[in-house]
């Protein structure tokens, strides 16, 4: 069934995912997705926690077990051929996984040793590494001394120690403060113009954006939609004005008084009283519209602002949903400490 | 640039075992590097036995009576040594946990080395640990007047007993690490089965002194055969039949723990 059991670097995705299906007792994490990554491209894989992002991640790197369905990394099948996957893989987790006792050059000699690399090898590749990812400096200090944003460069290093030819990046800013996050974001940029093919998974849109070719949208263990970032933003209706309405009561008169001015329907929660709109690029305009139709209407307002599309926006647009944050039961143990883990770090940086 | 070597075709049957070797011992190294950067572990794995045994040798000892003609020095330190072992896995399961909720695990899962590794290089590194804990705990003893007393054969005969048992015990220490998988539970949990095991033994006290019921529980568990043989190593006397049962015990440990804490690093997310 497998195209190519020898895998041979050719032809055929980097990565090919069919009907992969998993659950966690009750909890369906994977519902059967599928999709196709082609060599030397970015695939961003979007969705709120739970979605089963990390599930698929953890499949595909070889971690867990598939229940149903086929994946295919390198042409290797991830359940049959998982030590052929291992040597073509890199793997960058949620959290930082060094060992923050040893320093940074320590980590990475240790990680190149497990490849199989001699020891001046595995010197001179933690030298190239630590360079590359402007560690030079703090190359000698133990790991627990680093910042946030450094634990997440000295831990990407660590996966490119081998030279994968596939690198699977799971949330690799969540939990890093905006500084960091855009530091983050020029590495990956630049390892992706090396021509490494990576599966990045992420919460925001904003990033997939800024780093993949393309995008496929995870809910509920399900693709809900896939394209470009230009293609999922047109399907939200580009830039979005919100306001909240704190008189609860007036909710659908504002919504009545901004029907004519977004492309779509808005969008309104009578609970929260928050009111948004996509109003395509024609952002300042319609902003003005909107002001002068709540004026008319008489409806009071807070917070009334123009931004660019959020994960909720898609979500709202694609599912008539918000991106809930919701994890299934089986992981919401190991998760919460994770995001508690995250938080700290953000504190620390 | 450098090249990497790791990538293309599988490795035979013989470079696999020969990575098996080297990736434990790496894991080893790491793991030891990881010991002597944190003097909060050298503190917990050092200081505290010895404290443990001038408190029983100067406060404790002078009320405590044992059979026969020995000094409760020479009593006191087969026992202290076996709950110097024990005691030492705490490091162990902690370790685990920490590494299996950081994603360490993950990451090495990932990678193309030796899958026993982890595990292996964990006991090995920590086993050598315990060996040098229980070297200083015996220095400690010499200071304060505990003697071997049946020759340097048994006294090293006693070591490498309270090493295996150690080991024995350092794997159902890195199944319960990794069982559950939270520090701060697995120390707890480690409390709340180390202490008792260890001091409702022959370790501290005679078990003629306990209470009937304490006596059947203490007279007939795998910590006082060990013990009562490393005593039989160090002072003299019969270890015969205490010997069989310490390995029976352990044996029994490792058939059932090394498979359970395999299984748990398989599967561990």
């Amino acid at each position: 069934m497998s195209p190519s059991g020898s895998g041979s670097a050719g032809a055929g995705p980097a990565i090919l995912v069919e009907g992969l299906t998993k659950s966690f007792g009750e909890v369906h994490a994977l519902r059967g997705i599928d999709m196709s990554v082609p060599r030397g491209t970015v695939l961003g894989v979007l969705g709120p926690n739970g979605a089963g992002k990390t599930t698929a991640v953890r499949i595909l790197t070889t971690l867990l077990r598939p229940d149903g369905g086929r994946a295919e990394v390198e042409g290797h099948d991830v359940v049959r051929e998982p030590a052929a996957v291992r040597r073509s893989i890199g793997l960058s987790g949620q959290s930082a996984a060094i060992q923050e006792e040893l320093t940074g050059r320590e980590n990475l000699e240790i990680v190149g040793r497990l490849y199989h690399l001699s020891w001046p090898t595995a010197r001179s590749r933690a030298d190239d590494l630590l360079k590359q990812f402007d560690l030079v400096d703090a190359a000698d200090r133990p790991a627990k001394n680093f910042s946030g944003g450094m634990q997440r460069r000295l831990d990407l290093a660590a996966s490119l120690v081998g030279q994968p030819q596939v690198l699977f990046l799971d949330e690799p800013t969540t939990g890093l403060d905006p500084r960091s996050r855009l530091g983050m974001w020029d590495i990956i940029r630049s390892l992706v113009a090396g021509g490494t093919t990576t599966l990045l998974t992420t919460q925001y849109l904003d990033e997939a954006d800024e780093l993949a070719d393309e995008i496929v949208v995870i809910d509920r263990g399900l693709v809900i939609a896939s394209g470009t970032a230009e293609e999922l933003k047109g399907r939200v209706g580009g830039d979005v004005v919100e306001f909240t309405v704190p008189d609860r009561r007036r909710v659908a008169d504002a919504v009545a008084a901004i029907a004519q001015v977004g492309r779509g329907e808005p969008h309104f929660d009578t609970e929260t009283g928050v009111v948004s709109v996509g109003v395509g690029g024609g952002g300042s305009e319609a902003l003005i519209q909107v002001v002068r139709g709540l004026d008319g209407a008489g409806v009071e307002t807070h917070g009334l602002a123009l931004r660019r599309p959020s994960l909720d926006d898609v979500f709202l647009a694609l599912t008539g949903h918000a991106a809930e944050d919701e994890e299934p039961p089986g992981r919401r143990r190991r998760g919460g400490r994770r995001k508690a883990r995250n938080d700290a770090a953000k504190g620390e940086s | 640039m450098t090249a990497v070597a790791a990538q293309g075709s599988a490795p035979g049957p013989l470079a696999r075992a020969r990575w098996a070797v080297t990736d434990t011992l790496t894991i080893t190294r790491r793991n030891l590097l990881v010991w002597l950067r944190v003097p909060a572990y050298i503190v917990f794995t050092v200081i505290q036995p010895v404290m443990f045994v001038l408190l029983f040798r100067y406060v404790f000892g002078g009320a405590i009576q044992v059979p026969g003609k020995i000094p409760y020095v020479d009593f006191l330190m087969p026992g202290i040594i076996a709950q110097t072992a024990a005691f030492a896995t705490f490091g162990t399961a902690i370790a685990l946990a920490q590494e299996l909720k950081k994603g360490v695990i993950d990451r090495l899962k990932s990678m193309p080395m030796a899958r026993s590794a982890v595990l292996a290089g964990r006991l090995v590194a920590d086993t050598g640990r315990m060996l040098v804990t229980i070297l200083i705990v015996v220095g400690v003893g010499y200071a304060v007047g505990f003697r071997f007393r049946n020759g340097a054969a048994p006294a090293v005969a006693m070591v490498v007993l309270a090493t295996v048992f150690g080991l024995a015990i350092c794997c159902i220490s890195a199944y319960t690490g990794l069982a559950i998988g939270d520090e701060e539970s697995v120390q707890a949990f480690g409390l709340i089965w180390l202490f008792p095991i260890t001091f409702l033994s022959s370790a501290f006290v005679p078990i003629s002194t306990m209470p009937g019921w304490l006596q059947a529980f203490a007279n007939n568990q795998p910590v006082t055969y060990v013990i009562d043989t490393m005593r039989g190593l160090a002072l003299g006397g019969p270890i015969e039949a205490n010997l069989l049962k310490s390995v029976a015990c352990l044996a029994a440990v490792f058939v059932v723990f090394v498979p359970l804490a395999v299984r748990a690093y398989r599967r561990a997310s």
